[in-house]
């Protein structure tokens, strides 16, 4: 175990496991740059960490340029080692994009890993770039009106070798794409789906079972651009198929934060998910 | 410590600051293009691509990641090194306060330039003296030569361990940056043996640590309390290293402030950066006339150096300060720092408040207004407009 | 790690760095062992990785640190997990 028990997470969080699976992968020697957010707290305090390998605590907006100089040091140390940047949906697709597409854009030799939760929430579930259409959030009290900014197609565009979606439900698949992002150099980007209980209004239990059904939905496709190659991957593979594919309804329906949305809504929202099918078919 | 004769150069400020930085063999750069700065950033460039300069030089997208990268890498245990000025000093704010508060080495230069709005590409110091609260040591330089000296000097006490503090070298846009001057160069070897390798380090895999975490209240206030009193043990460091760098140097280093025909004087005008040659100058001349005045130069700014400047101006009938950065509201920055200075002894203490936005000021405002001061005629403050 | 002088923010790893956050719990997760496949779901998915496994590959809840978010529940295709109202 990578990622010690007894941390602040809230009951039902993905993130500890999601770092633990990560660190499984990259090992001890893993450094950690970690902007403002849920980590920031879920890291605890100068009394104790719950990681086990280093970490560098990020101003919001600074991450990849922080990571991009770990890199540099560790180089000119001749250390052998996994620079990871650890970050949320704001600090890496808002206030944090500058530095992430500069850092892109050199193809600095880190992975960065996005787990996005899709609000501000350890401030307390305010609206974000990366919050989905029709979403309550304290800032959007009657629903995002805008779509969910589309930030791994954005990061591919950079020409970057790797760019993957993971999610929390399909681990296996996330730790392969760990594991194959640890093997390469330059810029590669893992984009992980993070429900959150509190912020998206359901039951802790059901973490496992919405972040599955954001895939079956095909609300969220599992798939990796490495080389600039597209490949669906893990039970995606099959979701090409709309009749493999459940409706979205089924995913939005468990969560408090869509209850408001009318039938009008979840049909854009379908036709959204169906239109991208027929984007990911073609690629 | 010996003395080993330089090597003469003729440089303008940005190239002595980079040579100075060259020498001083950083391993990871990060530097954003930015006016009276960016020949400095050319210079590096051209090191790090000619292989002169064996480090990485990170062309980063903006200021706040030029200081953030470094950030990055001083913790993870590299020597480093940044530069800007204006803008990009306040877009670096966020990361000074972080290098700062983590106690971080670093070595940053600004050439100092006046803050928008309005637009401005000349020289000034609010953007310098903007920072001093940032937990960064703070020195400033009169001419090139200082420039370089500092620069050098810089890495040393930076990294000194009972100091562990970023420090930035202040030195005037244009005024310092385009001129040239006669700059007399350490050899490698001499900067080599005076600034010891790099130990600072914060990322050991052997006993991983977590950088910066979240620090309940009694630990945040005992931490800023030790930093209070690591600017405070940073005095000595530094006049300590400026006595070595005078042994290999040859030239004299003064200390924290410096007199120039202060020791004597009844009128004493007090000044920070290029403009003390001015003053020098104004001094030299009312000396002629066998007026007692005399120039005390501030040399670092944080920590401030209130015994040296109290110890120099307690006696005097008369203080003039050169203020070229203001706090609205409030007064001249310097100006009050001597003022707190002088607690306690009566010593009247008036304001010069010039030069902003590349505003011209000579030799003979600044006679005139030691004039004025010594006819007992010179406002509280004044403004040069 | 070098000699730092005193007053540099960090933090070690450590066990319970917030705590012990069993005492959260508001439900606790029961494992009936005998209806228990071992298939170890509870296990991989324990977003607190708060569930080890015995030698005899049957998962083991560690009270102390479990905040009872009933994750192990919902995914055990078995029902054997089940979530009881704490009493203290």
């Amino acid at each position: 175990m990578m990622f010690l028990r007894g941390n602040a997470a809230c009951p039902g969080c993905p993130i500890p496991r999601e770092l633990d699976a990560l660190l499984e992968v990259t090992g001890e020697r893993t450094v950690l740059v970690v902007p403002a957010s849920c980590t920031t707290v879920i890291m605890g305090d100068t009394r104790g960490m719950p990681s086990k390998v280093p970490v560098i605590h990020s101003a919001f907006a600074a991450s990849s340029a922080i990571a991009s100089g770990v890199r540099s040091a560790l180089d000119a140390r001749g250390e052998k080692a996994t620079v990871v940047v650890w970050a949320g949906d704001g600090g890496t697709g808002d206030i944090g994009f500058a530095s992430l597409s500069g850092a892109a854009e050199r193809n600095e030799d880190i992975l960065y890993v996005c787990y996005d939760n899709e609000a501000y929430m350890n401030t307390g579930v305010q609206r974000s770039g990366l919050t989905p259409f029709g979403a309550w959030t304290t800032t959007t009290p009657s629903g995002k009106a805008e779509s969910k900014k589309p930030l791994p197609k954005i990061i591919a565009d950079h020409g970057v070798p790797y760019v993957a979606t993971a999610s929390i439900a399909y681990l296996f698949d996330y730790k392969d794409k760990v594991r194959k992002a640890k093997e390469m150099s330059g810029f590669r980007y893992i984009h992980l789906l993070s429900p959150c209980p509190p912020g998206w209004r359901f039951d802790a239990g059901l973490t496992v079972e919405i972040a599955k059904l954001a895939v079956e939905t095909g609300i969220w496709p599992l798939y990796e651009i490495e080389k600039g190659k597209f490949r669906l991957t893990s039970i995606s593979k099959v979701l090409v198929d709309k009749k493999k594919r459940k409706p979205v309804e089924e995913y939005l329906k468990l969560q408090g934060r869509f209850k408001d949305l009318k039938g009008e809504d979840v049909k854009r929202i379908q036709e959204e998910v169906d239109q991208m099918w027929e984007d990911l078919a073609r690629m | 410590m010996q003395v080993t004769k330089g090597v003469v150069k003729a440089l303008v400020g940005n190239h002595a600051v980079a040579y100075a930085v060259k020498q001083a063999k950083p391993q990871v750069l990060a530097v954003y293009p930015i006016t009276p700065q960016t020949t400095m950033l050319e210079k590096l460039s051209e090191y790090v691509d000619r292989g002169e300069l064996k480090a990485r030089l990170i062309r980063v997208e903006s200021e706040h990641s030029a200081l953030a990268s470094i950030y990055g890498a001083a913790v993870a245990g590299a020597r480093v090194f940044t530069a800007t000025a204006s803008q990009g000093l306040l877009y670096m704010t966020e990361m000074l306060y972080w290098a700062g508060g983590q106690r971080v080495p670093i070595v940053a230069a600004v050439a100092t330039r006046a803050l928008a709005s309005p637009w401005s590409i000349l020289d000034d110091h609010q953007d310098f003296m903007s920072k001093r609260d940032a937990i960064w040591i703070q020195m400033m330089a009169e001419n090139v030569q200082e420039a370089y000296d500092l620069t050098i000097q810089a890495f040393r006490i930076s990294e000194h361990e009972n100091v562990v503090l970023p420090v930035m070298m202040g030195f005037d846009g244009f005024i310092l940056t385009h001129t040239m001057e006669r700059v007399e160069v350490l050899h490698d070897s001499v900067v080599d043996s005076f600034i010891p390798p790099r130990k600072f380090n914060l990322v050991d895999f052997t006993d991983p640590v977590g950088v910066g975490p979240v620090a309940p209240p009694e630990d945040y206030i005992r931490m800023r309390f030790e930093a209070k009193k690591a600017m405070e043990r940073s005095k000595r460091v530094i006049k300590e290293i400026f006595r070595e760098y005078e042994g290999i140097s040859g030239r004299p280093q003064h200390g924290l402030v410096e007199c120039f025909m202060c020791r004597d004087a009844d009128y004493v005008v007090v000044s920070m950066g290029a403009w003390s040659g001015d003053a020098r100058v104004a001094v030299e001349r009312l000396r002629e006339r066998g007026a007692k005045v005399g120039l005390l130069k501030v040399r670092v700014f944080r920590p401030f150096p209130f015994e040296e400047v109290r110890d120099y101006l307690r006696d005097c009938k008369g203080v003039l300060v050169m203020d070229r950065a203001y706090s609205f509201g409030s007064g001249g920055i310097l100006v009050n720092e001597v003022k707190v200075s002088l607690y306690g002894h009566d010593v009247p203490v008036h304001s010069l408040v010039g030069g902003l936005g590349g505003m011209d000021v000579r030799p003979l405002h600044i006679q005139t207004a030691l004039e004025n001061l010594m006819e007992g005629k010179l406002e509280e403050e004044r403004w040069l407009l | 790690m070098i000699n730092l002088p005193p007053g540099v923010p960090l933090a070690r790893p450590s066990l319970g760095s917030s705590g012990q956050t069993g005492t959260w719990r508001v439900l606790r997760p029961v494992i009936h062992y005998d209806k228990c496949t071992k298939c170890r779901l509870c296990f991989f998915y324990c977003v607190e990785n708060t569930i080890d496994l015995e030698p005899n590959m049957f998962p083991k809840i560690d009270y102390q640190y479990c905040k009872g978010c009933g994750v192990c529940a919902q995914v055990c295709p078995t029902a054997a997990i089940e979530m009881m109202r704490e009493v203290k």
